[in-house]
């Protein structure tokens, strides 16, 4: 196995120009993911996270959105730099994408089948036969039973579960060496969530791609990454394995974000949250983007923008109070 | 798809039955006695009587009706009162032109209508929009008449390139294509406008829907993505559309057919009003409403095509 990461992204802005002025929705976001690896990447809604997986596929609509810097390498080429033609032949082939929805992200004019054969044909040159066999065995590989004549149904034919495992069959088709995951269980309910999860799990290990988990669900993470990345608004606040980040997180919207989980069988008392809301992109923040919501901080947070900085191999943090104790 | 048929003829009864029932009202209270108007200009009153009570007009005005009923049930539409031939066979010798002239409106305009519609969905903001936009609400804003004396005026007239009297054969010979040519032109230019806006707006509103970022994501061409999974899905309430506006064709269909001299239903149902050749003008208005109904259920059976949701 070779060290050079599949995917990495390096100091990523993405801006969008809306009415004259410009607003950074992704700022120096970096992260890397290896082969078989998978990184979960987490924020509050509006951080930036789904905004980051999209430019991955440069599918950030342009205009408005436009890629002010930064590079994503994926096999060691910048995806930035490739034409629309180059970049389409990895969408969908060697990088498979999986939308938050199950219910609207499949085209209801279409059977599961065929939305499934387009996706082959356009990449491997199936003919029709070939292609069909090969949707089939994938709708039976991400479990749906009898999945002949699933094929033949509409998706408002299957529920929400069945059309995320439908996503993921379209998604995996072309054996991509990354698949990216947007928020894929969220809007459903939580057995489905656990066995979609499952899924991903299993086919993960099958294919040996590596998968990008983004999602707000610090128990999803726990249960399926390797790595997390926390972004909040806009930037990346730490980076760590999941077990340094479940056992020390250092960034104190990470130890927020984990007090805000629910636990079975502390009963008492309210939900911890954290106060405040996550600052606006068009909001001029001269210090660190948290200081207002922050516990721990001082003037020296509001007037200077901590730096990405590694405590430990392998766990980087955004915050000058880093390393905070424990009792945090 | 065969019971949809099925339940939408079943639907089309009482329609139908309403129609007869205005067709058959407006003559009574129109002005003109149709004894009179066959009778003829030098008739004594005793001829007029003697004709009205052979036609029945004497009768209280729901027998008439009921009895018209029960002839119109057996495909006896009567007489025209001014050439003496069954109504029946004038309706069928005006019903190909008609026919044709629907045609050769819809096969130029639904489609041209499509294609600008969508050009300036995908160029949203430019100049193409713009002037698509532009050309649409003047073919929405122009009554059809205007239109169909601008046709002549300036095509026929002024730059003698199309004959624009009369029909000069069937659809597939030359002439008759020449002769169909501006009276299809003029009655397909009310229908572009609202085909080509409600195509941007339906492609406007799909392409923001979440499978066609689904559709980019598995690595299609915009073209595909566009025509496959914009369009195609677009095109739903455009159908719907169209047969809504299926009435202001026909209704165009009496204009342009009536400034054309074209020999088609529209032309004869005006001739008979005027001459209160009324078995005739209720035939007419008959057949109409039969053609309101079938494209109506054309329409039906496309949407159920295109819309697999439907048919549940």
């Amino acid at each position: 196995m070779d060290h050079a990461p599949l995917l990495e992204v390096e100091d990523l802005a993405v801006e969008f120009r809306i009415g004259g002025t410009v607003q950074r929705a992704v700022q120096g976001v970096s992260l890397s993911l290896h082969s078989g690896k998978t990184l979960g990447v987490v924020g509050e809604s509006g951080c930036g996270k789904s905004v980051t997986s999209l430019s991955i596929m440069r599918l950030v609509p342009q205009p408005p959105g436009h890629y002010a810097g930064g590079a994503i390498r994926f096999k060691g080429r910048d995806l930035l730099k490739l034409s629309e033609t180059e970049m389409r032949k990895l969408r969908g082939g060697e990088i498979g994408m999986i939308f938050q929805e199950p219910m609207t992200s499949l085209n209801p004019v279409y059977t599961c089948g065929a939305q499934i054969e387009e996706s082959l044909s356009v990449h491997s040159g199936l003919s029709r036969k070939a292609a069909r066999d090969r949707a089939v065995e994938m709708l039976d590989l991400v479990g749906l039973p009898s999945p002949r004549s699933r094929a033949d149904d509409y998706p408002h034919q299957l529920s929400g579960g069945q059309r995320q495992r439908v996503m993921i069959a379209l998604a995996l088709a072309n054996d991509p060496a990354l698949l990216i995951a947007d928020e894929p269980t969220t809007a459903l309910d939580v057995t489905i969530q656990a066995q979609i999860l499952d899924l991903m799990g299993e086919l993960r290990e099958r294919t040996g791609a590596a998968v990008m988990l983004v999602t707000h669900d610090l128990g999803v993470v726990a249960q399926t990454c390797d790595d997390v990345v926390v972004m909040y608004a806009g930037r990346v606040v730490e980076r760590a394995s999941t077990a340094a980040l479940f056992s020390d997180p250092q960034h104190p919207y990470t130890v927020g974000l984990m007090a805000a989980v629910p636990r079975i069988g502390s009963a008492a008392g309210r939900l911890a949250t954290i106060p405040g809301t996550v600052p606006p992109p068009w909001a001029k923040i001269g210090g660190c983007r948290f200081a207002s919501r922050c516990p721990l901080a001082t003037d020296h947070c509001r007037a200077e923008d901590p730096p990405l900085a590694e405590l430990a191999p392998g766990h980087t943090v955004a915050c000058w109070r880093a390393p905070i104790e424990a009792a945090a | 798809m065969l019971t949809q048929i099925a339940n939408r003829l079943l639907i089309s009864i009482p329609v139908l039955f309403g129609v007869l029932l205005l067709g058959f009202g407006l003559l009574i209270l129109v002005p003109g006695d149709p004894a009179i108007v066959m009778a003829g200009p030098t008739a004594t009153p005793d001829v007029v009587e003697a004709i009205r009570q052979e036609m029945g007009l004497d009768r209280p005005v729901l027998v008439q009706f009921f009895s018209y009923l029960g002839r119109v049930l057996q495909g006896d539409l009567g007489r025209s009162l001014i050439s003496n031939k069954t109504v029946v066979s004038e309706l069928l010798a005006a019903i190909g032109p008609t026919a044709e002239l629907m045609v050769a409106c819809l096969v130029w305009s639904v489609p041209l209508g499509i294609a600008l519609g969508t050009l300036a969905a995908v160029y949203r903001g430019s100049l193409i929009d713009r002037a698509v936009m532009a050309v649409s609400v003047a073919g929405v804003s122009l009554p059809i008449f205007f239109i169909c004396l601008m046709m002549i005026h300036f095509v026929g007239v002024q730059w003698r390139l199309l004959p624009f009297i009369g029909r000069g054969g069937p659809l597939w010979t030359v002439e008759g294509l020449r002769h169909i040519a501006l009276p299809a032109l003029s009655l397909g230019a009310i229908f572009i406008g609202p085909v080509a806006r409600m195509t941007r707006s339906s492609v406007l509103e799909v392409l923001k829907l979440d499978h066609v970022r689904t559709a980019r994501a598995k690595g299609l061409s915009e073209t595909r993505v566009i025509l496959k999974h914009g369009l195609r899905n677009a095109l739903i309430p455009v159908v719907t559309l169209i047969g809504l506006q299926a009435g202001y064709l026909v209704g165009g269909a009496v204009v342009t057919e009536s400034i054309f001299s074209y020999p088609g239903i529209g032309r004869l149902a005006v001739g008979a009003i005027l001459s209160s050749d009324f078995p005739l003008a209720q035939g007419a208005i008959l057949i109409l409403a039969l053609g309101f109904i079938l494209i109506n259920m054309v329409v039906d059976i496309l949407y159920a095509l295109l819309d697999p949701r439907v048919q549940a």
